[in-house]
């Protein structure tokens, strides 16, 4: 007994020496390039792939939600980052405005990205845009009942919105963008106003919203458009996305909110080529049209085909509000959904 | 029994061993001063605002939360394991460690999983619909899932395994004489329950509660899916949405003191029975046979925890992964099952070492300072996975390109960043991180363990190493393996610090499990959850099996 405890004790020390011995080796350095991405890799993995068949420039991914930036501004100039992926503007704001990213000059860039989808000083570029839509039930919501997005505050929807955490960036960036149009106050109010007229305290994603529709809990939710795509494509998922009409918001006014995702070099990028010719493949045709079939959103390069149903829904008016404008209102678009206790 | 204080036992070569001690924790606490240090920086006063808003219902949901976990892991803990150790009724043997179950599902994946089965879509839903010929949601009324108690019953469901596995190892490590003697001065069964058998193991259950909470502290995952806003959901509101980390680390330093309470209201319970016993575990147990109802009743309170916290869940994960299996089972799947594997055994086996050598040498040189020190080194577990992420990948950072810097400067190389973003970071990270489950696991051990044993070891001359590797090691040998156990499957579910902190291209069963469960879609992932939790069982196998090894014994008639 005494001599196994001791055996198995010097087994664990000499397999933890052993262990760690392979935990420090680099990677091998051909020619690549490496991406800190906020979005979630099953969407970007067929696009690197197409780019390394292309190049025979492979692409290495991390992907995380929190604590990317703290990371990319720690590492330094040592960083083995080139480049940052984000799924919304606040986040590629931020990363800005810590001084993280350099300036491109690409003439492929600035001619495949329209100037209100870049930053105008060169460091960031869309690479696509989501609409913030309303979706109402097929049932329960006549035609021009609901229009703007000023309506989700009228007290006559009482008890029938459905929406996800009025701190999810998504929304954050919508209240965003109401300040930005009205001011905090009358955005505040407006807030204050959707969140009396909740049928429940804001749970899931922005696809349970749809379920819920279909399900009967409320009547009206407020969602990104691809959501509606990515049901109607998803056979167990299509009969909630059949339960609901698509509504473009604010069509006699401002037009309906939008944001972006995007893409930005880091400041000290070690394979600053790879990734400059990484940037300018995302832009291309080929590519701006594998982010439209696939995941249903709005290229930025204009021409660019839509997914089947996302064409059906047509040409409708965008807000043009300057995405800049959504990123700075950000954090009191945060502290609003807390004033109005949004999610309780 | 034999009670004794450890008061003065001195060995001369304790350097070493407190050097370590000092050592580790040094290492152990350099995220969190990374932490406090950002506390001191916030981008803005964020206090105001939170006092007025959100912080009144973020208190309120965290202390309902650990209450009701708190409460619920107690109950189902402490009455199986009482049950398992005393008692013969069916199948007890294979409860022994069927209870232990639980502990392998990740308290995110049993959230998804029982969303599926019990919202309105799902099949117990229909199907009342289907008999009662309801529509639509506002037709009837049914718990909602996603909700305080919903996400305490899925916590307690998963975690009151730390209460079982410690409340069992009190219980089995008690006299069965006492026992006997409480039932012989006439106290019923239920009295020497609460009046013998559970204050002696209270140490244990104290350590397990605490543990639990903890983990309930930590978790992110849960409640954010069914959308309970604890402070661990506003101190990620506060950091990301808010772009403030400094407020974000000043809501962590409150969760710290919340840790620090449990901690100390842990170490008092310890202290308030401190005694040895030498002769517990090896001492032989009879049990007694119930009859009647009390079987049943038995059978269906260790029957009822694995049922919801382990087959149901499995059961649905299996279904899943069979009918995904084609589109999961790939080359890169099985790559990511060896990461998980090697980083988890890593850092379990360095997790039992360190903890080995800190708790001997509180013991060895029984100060103060090793006591702070050792402490110290547990702080890792009382910050959100995420925080602690932060806490661990700038410090390396900086170390990284100070070493740059220096080998420049001196030789002309350029070393870049030697540790960051390396799976070394990984482990460095899972190791602060659950140091505190070994230690306590390991502390329990060598507190049965009689201080007669180092006095006369100590009189014969014997080193402190001699000791610990001839007598104290194979007694404290289940507390190791226990401590292994647990870290393993922890880091096998481990998230927000390896989404951050893993190298380029390098998934783990979990960040995989995570990328598509978060999407709702946990069928495509049901293989790799499943996995998870059968990785775990590997180990709660063997411990059961070193457990049991003393314990088996006749049935008498009572």
């Amino acid at each position: 007994m005494k001599h196994a405890a001791r055996k198995a004790f010097t087994l664990l020390l000499g397999g933890l020496i052993l262990g760690m011995s392979p935990l420090v080796e680099n990677l091998a350095a051909g020619e690549e390039v490496n991406v800190y991405s906020y979005r979630k890799p099953q969407l970007m993995q067929p696009l690197f792939d197409t780019f390394t068949a292309d190049t025979g420039i492979s692409v290495n991914v991390v992907f995380a939600k929190k604590g990317m930036l703290e990371k990319l501004s720690s590492e330094g100039a040592n960083s083995p980052a080139d480049l940052v992926f984000t799924v919304d503007i606040g986040r590629l704001s931020d990363i800005r405005n810590a001084g993280l990213t350099q300036k491109v000059q690409s003439d492929v860039l600035d001619s495949n990205i329209p100037e209100n989808m870049r930053d105008p000083d060169h460091h960031w570029y869309g690479l696509t845009s989501r609409a913030r839509i309303i979706v109402v039930s097929r049932d329960r919501v006549q035609d021009g009942e609901v229009m703007r997005y000023e309506d989700l505050a009228d007290p006559r929807l009482k008890g029938r919105i459905c929406t996800r955490s009025g701190k999810h960036p998504y929304m954050v960036a919508l209240t965003a963008s109401m300040i930005a149009h009205l001011g905090v106050e009358e955005a505040e109010r407006w807030l204050a106003g959707l969140k009396s007229n909740l049928a429940r305290t804001p749970e899931g994603n922005d696809r349970s919203q749809v379920k819920a529709i279909r399900e009967g809990v409320c009547d009206i939710a407020v969602i990104n458009h691809y959501y509606m795509y990515k049901m109607i494509v998803d056979p167990e998922q299509k009969p909630w996305a059949d339960a609901v009409k698509v509504v473009f918001p604010n069509q006699s006014d401002r037009g309906t909110h939008m944001n972006i995702s995007g893409m930005a070099m880091t400041k000290h990028a070690p394979n600053r080529e790879n990734a400059l010719r990484l940037m300018e493949f995302l832009s291309t045709a080929r590519a701006q049209e594998m982010y439209a079939q696939v995941n249903g959103e709005y290229a930025v390069k204009p021409g660019i085909p839509l997914a089947d149903p996302v064409q059906a829904w047509g040409e409708f008016k965008r807000d043009d509000l300057g995405l800049i404008d959504v990123a700075n209102n950000r954090a009191e678009g945060s502290k609003i959904a807390d004033r109005v206790a949004y999610n309780e | 029994m034999e009670v004794t204080t450890l008061k003065s036992s001195r060995f001369n070569g304790a350097g070493p061993w407190w050097a370590t001690t000092f050592g580790v924790a040094a290492i152990a606490v350099f995220p969190i001063l990374a932490i406090f240090w950002f506390a001191f920086f916030p981008a803005e006063n964020i206090w105001p605002h939170l006092i007025a808003t959100s912080l009144p219902a973020y208190l309120s949901n965290t202390l309902g939360l650990m209450a009701g976990v708190g409460v619920l892991v107690f109950g189902i803990g402490v009455s199986t394991a009482y049950v398992v150790t005393n008692y013969h009724f069916p199948l007890r043997k294979y409860f022994e460690w069927l209870l232990l179950l639980p502990l392998a599902v990740p308290a995110y994946v049993i959230a998804y999983l029982y969303t599926d089965l019990l919202e309105f879509s799902g099949p117990v839903q229909s199907a009342l619909r289907a008999l009662f010929g309801w529509e639509l949601a506002r037709d009837y009324w049914f718990p909602n899932i996603r909700s305080l108690g919903g996400a305490v019953t899925m916590m307690g469901l998963v975690l009151y395994p730390y209460v079982y596995l410690l409340a069992r190892a009190s219980f089995l490590e008690q006299s069965p004489y006492l026992l006997d003697v409480s039932r012989l001065m006439g106290h019923s069964r239920w009295k020497t329950f609460f009046f013998v058998s559970l204050p002696i193991a209270r140490p244990g259950i104290a350590i397990g509660i605490a543990l639990a909470l903890m983990e309930t502290l930590n978790d992110f995952g849960t409640v954010d899916f069914f959308a309970v806003h604890t402070l661990t959901a506003g101190l990620f509101d506060v950091w990301l949405n808010m772009n403030n980390l400094g407020g974000a680390a000043q809501l962590a330093v409150i969760m710290l003191t919340f840790v620090l309470l449990l901690l100390g209201l842990e170490y008092m319970g310890r202290k308030r029975t401190g005694f040895y016993q030498h002769n517990g575990r090896f001492s032989r147990r009879e049990r007694t046979e119930l009859k009647g109802t009390g079987r049943w009743a038995a059978f269906f309170i260790c029957f009822l925890p694995v049922l919801a916290g382990f087959l149901v869940p499995v059961v649905l994960l299996s279904k899943y992964a069979i009918s995904y299996f084609d589109q999961s089972w790939t080359a890169q799947f099985r790559q990511y099952a060896f990461n998980s594997l090697y980083v988890s055994s890593v850092a379990a086996a360095g997790c039992a070492i360190l903890a080995l050598v800190i708790s001997y040498a509180k013991r060895v040189k029984n100060s103060l300072w090793i006591h702070h020190a050792g402490r110290l080194a547990s702080m890792g577990y009382a910050v959100p996975g995420a925080v602690l992420a932060v806490g661990v990948a700038v410090p390396l950072a900086v170390f990284d390109n100070l070493v740059d810097a220096l080998v420049l400067n001196h030789f002309g190389i350029s070393t870049g960043l030697i540790l960051s973003g390396t799976t070394f970071a990984l482990v460095l990270t899972y190791i602060i991180r659950f140091l505190a489950v070994s230690i306590g696991s390991v502390d329990a051990s060598f507190s049965k363990v009689s201080a007669s044993i180092d006095m006369a070891a100590r009189t014969l001359g014997h080193s402190p190493s001699k000791v610990l590797a001839s007598y104290h090691l194979p007694l404290v040998k289940s507390g190791l393996y226990t401590a292994l156990l647990i870290v393993f499957v922890d880091c096998m579910k481990e998230l927000p610090a390896t989404l951050l902190l893993r190298p380029f291209n390098f998934e783990t069963l979990a960040t995989h499990v995570y990328l598509f469960a978060s999407d709702e879609l946990i069928e495509q992932s049901a293989l790799g959850a499943l996995l998870i939790v059968l990785v775990g069982l590997v180990p709660v196998v063997v411990l059961s099996q070193t457990i049991a090894h003393s314990q088996s014994v006749p049935p008498r008639a009572d």
